[in-house]
């Protein structure tokens, strides 16, 4: 009979197959290494970026839509260009990327909890309380998410017309995630129905342990693996639906543009060539949305045909 | 001496209809799976009683009654004389549960992958609050310790995780937490099935020894007679959810007289008589969503008569066993 | 020996590369198998019993793989054959019969197509004729109203039968060897004792030898001829059945019966073999049972035994072949 101590879970992390498999594929980590910078540099924004874009005061109106740095007529102070206010693109970048990564994040996690706590109830409770949820699911389903965001936050508008900042903020979120909780509460209820009728949970109604009890500490550890990759993916939807929400002016307030905003502003000055103000937004929100994509593709295939 | 267990036309009937929609749209009737029909047995104190039978026929259903993850839709368990209804007795449930326990069949799905061993055999003793808090944090250590010597397994096994152990060490985890609340009462239900014969052999032998140094009461579920006859001291039939037969161990053996015992004996192959020549068996397990009418064993029985296809035999005493057969009660066979 | 075996294998490995290194399931398997014999391959679960079916079928899973010795059906190799060759050897020279019947048949075709299309896939004859062989088969393993119940699907029958009719299947093309890896595991013990009865007298009937995996020595018993005994991937005991069971050689073996029960068994406690079976990566030095062997001697933790002759029987262990 082996006695040795059990390793801790760090070293059992480092020793396991989804560290071994995400070191032998080159996509993971270049994902991982572009989802890495685009984090790092937004949520360092204050410290990272060359100037502020939000500081009416520092605004130059003479530097105002100057090229890329590269490209002639550009300047060296502002890398990326400027906008039509003199607002440095790459700062203003990163201070997207800020929100739109907050928001995107906020969103996940609320839909989580959402999601995971009513795929858990539903599937553990079964009959009436399972049909009810499930027959919720399916009505929101058949809503496109967009609709259902655009609604939230028209009906919160409406509700607040002279709304403070912050609250806007939270409407939005709870718009978007209200439009994307569906997809775990299904994942979490077909493993959770899967779960209860596995032994040990038996074990633990026999021995007496409450039923909310046993979801919570029994199911829910042995639900979380399918969850992970969903809410991978989920992220770079909420970052997305977000950025269309901003983009169709509906989204975050102007005053705190995320990159969406930054797309829409950006549109008008397409066609009087100056490029810049609207193509460097796009392609970070593609940037940050294929590389999350990308590391939720690769979890999932490590985590699922796991070598036992 | 009074019954440890006592069992009363005990029966469990499962709802199987379509959804209601189909029902109404395609007209299809309601269907039932009477998986327990009418079970009474009792197991006297420190004794085992084993129910064999093949699949389909509710020996499971019956020790998930009896441990209450079923509630009975009729008839009447009784552990020490006191009911375990849960609507007859809330406040004593709880109590009750200390006392009796079970063991699975699976010993891959019985222990939550994601739990240390400490806290799998541990969540008995923190339910009931049994941990000893003299001893501070090192309490349920201890004590979680000692049951797991007492399986064969060693103390450091506490901080390991299910998978890192095999197939017999799992169900020896198992027994660890079954004991844990010192029950008097042991469900098992086929807990050897799926281990290796040299494994079985292992954990047959620290059951038969706690049972010994512990005075426990099994009721062993399982549908291999030779384990069956190694570890029982009475024997009860199972087919298609009713009792057919029970009988001590050694007169179900010598000689048994339900036809569907003596099948059921004639059909395991035995590693000691290779060559035997056997009587060939007829038919299958008939479908449970439609049981034959009287005898459920009529249609493959070769002592079936008029009587035996029309009218249920109730479980009668005969000759110091209890066996539910026309054809025995009448001296035919 | 007076005929040539019908299959041959010889020093056998089984290797699985992994990440921690290559693992070695099957380690110099050897044993033959004479035309018309029932031979049983036995273990525990890790002896590798699966998985030597699997690489005589030459279904072995990747990324396990054949890394040395060779398997010969009727004096032809067959472990290095392109994919195409063996799949015309699978199913007219072997064929095979696995443990769940319910997966082993397509749910969406009926067992009339199924048949007929092995049967033509393998034997130049109509399809007519075909269809007439199916019905017979299915007579011939006693599903009753063959002639209506060939157009039926799988899901029409119950466990038992659908046994049957693999057996049926497996049988369809004449083959000169089956590979059954544990066909009545999954049934009742009723059901069991049926398919077992069937599979002995159809082999017998088609003169096909059939090599039958299971972990369940009482259906060894009553089927076998000869058996092998595997523990952790080599062989440890190998003899006719008989003489295995009541007088094995080899320690493992000889714990392997006692810890069986038997209905005329009067034991308080059965023989228990301490400890378990090694895992793949944590093979001992010398023979593998050493560590859990009662009689051990230091020779046995250092060189690995071969298969001595032990009067009827050939065991894998020194107390046998102390004079070598």
């Amino acid at each position: 009979m082996t006695t040795s101590t059990a390793p801790g879970a760090w070293a059992r992390f480092f020793d396991g197959d989804v560290w071994h498999s995400f070191r032998n594929s080159p996509v993971a980590i270049l994902a991982a290494v572009i989802a890495a910078i685009c984090v790092i540099g937004s949520v360092f924004a204050p410290w990272l970026a060359p100037y502020d874009p939000y500081d009416l005061a520092s605004l130059q109106l003479l530097d105002s839509r100057l090229p890329p740095a590269w490209v002639e007529g550009g300047d060296s102070r502002y890398l990326l260009g400027t906008d039509d206010q003199g607002r440095d693109m790459l700062s203003a970048l990163m201070y997207g990327a800020r929100i739109s990564l907050l928001v995107g994040l906020a969103s996940v996690i609320l839909s989580l909890v959402v999601g995971v706590g009513l795929g858990l109830l539903a599937g553990f409770a079964g009959g009436k309380v399972d049909a009810f949820i499930m027959r919720v699911c399916d009505v929101m389903l058949s809503f496109p998410s967009i609709l259902i965001a655009l609604l939230i936050d028209g009906v919160g508008r409406a509700m607040f017309p002279n709304a403070h900042e912050s609250l806007a903020f939270g409407v939005l979120i709870i718009a978007i995630s209200l439009s994307g909780w569906v997809q775990y509460a299904r994942t979490v209820r077909g493993s959770t129905m899967v779960e209860r009728n596995k032994e040990y949970v038996q074990a633990a109604r026999v021995i007496g342990v409450a039923p909310l009890r046993i979801m919570f500490k029994h199911v829910l550890p042995n639900v979380t693996g399918p969850v992970l990759v969903l809410a991978t993916i989920q992220v770079a939807a909420a970052i997305l639906t977000e950025a269309t929400l901003s983009f169709l002016g509906v989204g975050v307030p102007p005053t705190s543009p995320s990159l969406g905003t930054l797309i829409r502003v950006g549109n008008d000055f397409l066609f009087s060539g100056e490029w810049w103000i609207t193509i460097f937004p796009g392609i970070v929100l593609v940037l940050i949305a294929l590389s999350v994509n990308l590391l939720g593709d690769w979890l999932r295939d490590a985590l699922n045909p796991r070598l036992r | 001496m009074s019954a440890l267990v006592e069992v009363r036309d005990l029966a469990k009937v499962f709802d199987v209809s379509a959804p209601w929609l189909n029902r109404v749209v395609e007209g299809k009737p309601r269907q039932f799976v009477y998986a327990v029909d009418g079970v009474s047995f009792s197991i006297e104190r420190g004794k085992t009683l084993a129910l064999v039978g093949e699949s389909g026929c509710g020996k499971s259903t019956v020790a998930r009654l009896l441990v209450g993850l079923y509630q009975p839709t009729r008839g009447d368990v009784r552990f020490d004389g006191q009911p375990t209804d849960a609507a007859q007795n809330a406040a004593g449930l709880r109590t009750l549960r200390k006392r009796m326990q079970m063991i699975f069949q699976d010993p891959y799905a019985s222990l939550n992958p994601r739990w240390k061993v400490l806290d799998i055999v541990g969540e008995p003793l923190r339910e009931h609050g049994l941990v000893d808090k003299a001893q501070g944090t090192d309490g349920l250590r201890r004590q979680v310790s000692e049951l797991l010597m007492s399986v064969g397994l060693a103390a450091a096994d506490c901080d390991k995780f299910p998978h890192q152990f095999s197939g017999g060490q799992r169900q020896r985890i198992s027994i660890a937490r079954a004991l844990a609340t010192q029950p008097e009462f042991l469900v098992c239900d086929e807990p050897t099935s799926a281990l290796d014969v040299s494994v079985q052999a292992q954990v047959l032998n620290i059951m038969k020894d706690l049972q010994r140094s512990r005075g426990l009461t099994y009721l062993f579920i399982s549908h291999n007679l030779a384990v069956v006859r190694h570890v029982a001291d009475d024997v009860g039939v199972m087919y298609l959810g009713r009792l057919v037969e029970v009988a001590p161990k050694l007169e179900l053996f010598s000689h048994p007289r339900h036809p569907y015992t003596r099948m059921l004996l004639d059909a395991i192959p035995d590693i000691h008589m290779s060559g035997r020549a056997r009587t060939p068996v007829q038919g299958e397990v008939p479908n449970p969503l439609n049981p034959p009418s009287g005898c459920a064993f009529h249609p493959r029985c070769p002592h079936a008569n008029a009587r035996c296809s029309s009218e249920r035999p109730a479980l009668i005493n005969f000759q110091g066993i209890h066996i539910a057969c026309h054809a025995v009660e009448e001296g035919r066979i | 020996m007076a005929l040539q075996p019908l299959l041959e294998v010889k020093h056998l490995r089984v290797e699985f590369p992994t990440r921690h290194g290559t693992l070695l399931a099957l380690d110099d398997i050897s044993f033959d198998i004479a035309p018309g014999e029932i031979l049983g391959v036995v273990g525990e679960s890790g002896a590798g019993k699966s998985l030597t079916g699997a690489a005589i079928i030459g279904l072995l899973e990747p990324p396990g793989r054949i890394a040395g010795g060779e398997i010969r059906l009727a004096g032809q190799r067959i472990d290095n054959l392109p994919y195409e060759d063996m799949r015309k050897i699978r199913g007219r020279q072997i064929g095979a019969i696995f443990q769940d019947p319910l997966t082993s048949l397509n749910p969406l075709y009926t067992i009339g197509r199924q048949l007929t299309e092995t049967i033509l896939t393998h034997l130049p004859v109509s399809a007519e004729e075909a269809r007439q062989r199916a019905i017979r088969l299915l007579q011939e393993t006693g599903i009753p109203a063959a002639e209506q119940r060939i157009d039926q699907y799988p899901h029409q029958f119950s466990g038992g039968m659908r046994q049957r009719v693999v057996i049926a299947l497996a049988l369809a093309a004449e083959p000169k060897l089956i590979v059954a890896d544990e066909p009545t595991t999954a049934l009742d013990v009723s059901i069991q004792a049926q398919i077992i009865s069937l599979l002995k007298r159809l082999c017998k009937d088609h003169g096909a030898a059939v090599m039958l995996v299971t972990h369940d020595m009482g259906v060894i018993a009553e089927t076998c001829d000869r058996v092998a005994v595997l523990y952790a991937g080599r062989v440890a005991e190998i003899g006719p059945v008989g003489e295995v069971i009541h007088r094995p050689a080899h320690p493992y073996t000889a714990g392997l019966m006692g810890s069986i029960p038997a209905m005329d068994d009067t034991r308080e406690r059965l023989l228990q073999i301490d400890g378990a079976m090694p895992r793949l990566n944590a093979i001992p030095l010398g023979c593998a049972f050493n560590p859990r062997c009662e009689q051990v001697m230091d020779r046995c933790r250092v060189e690995r035994p071969e298969l001595f002759d032990a009067g009827a029987t050939r065991a894998a262990c020194w107390l046998v072949g102390a004079g070598t």
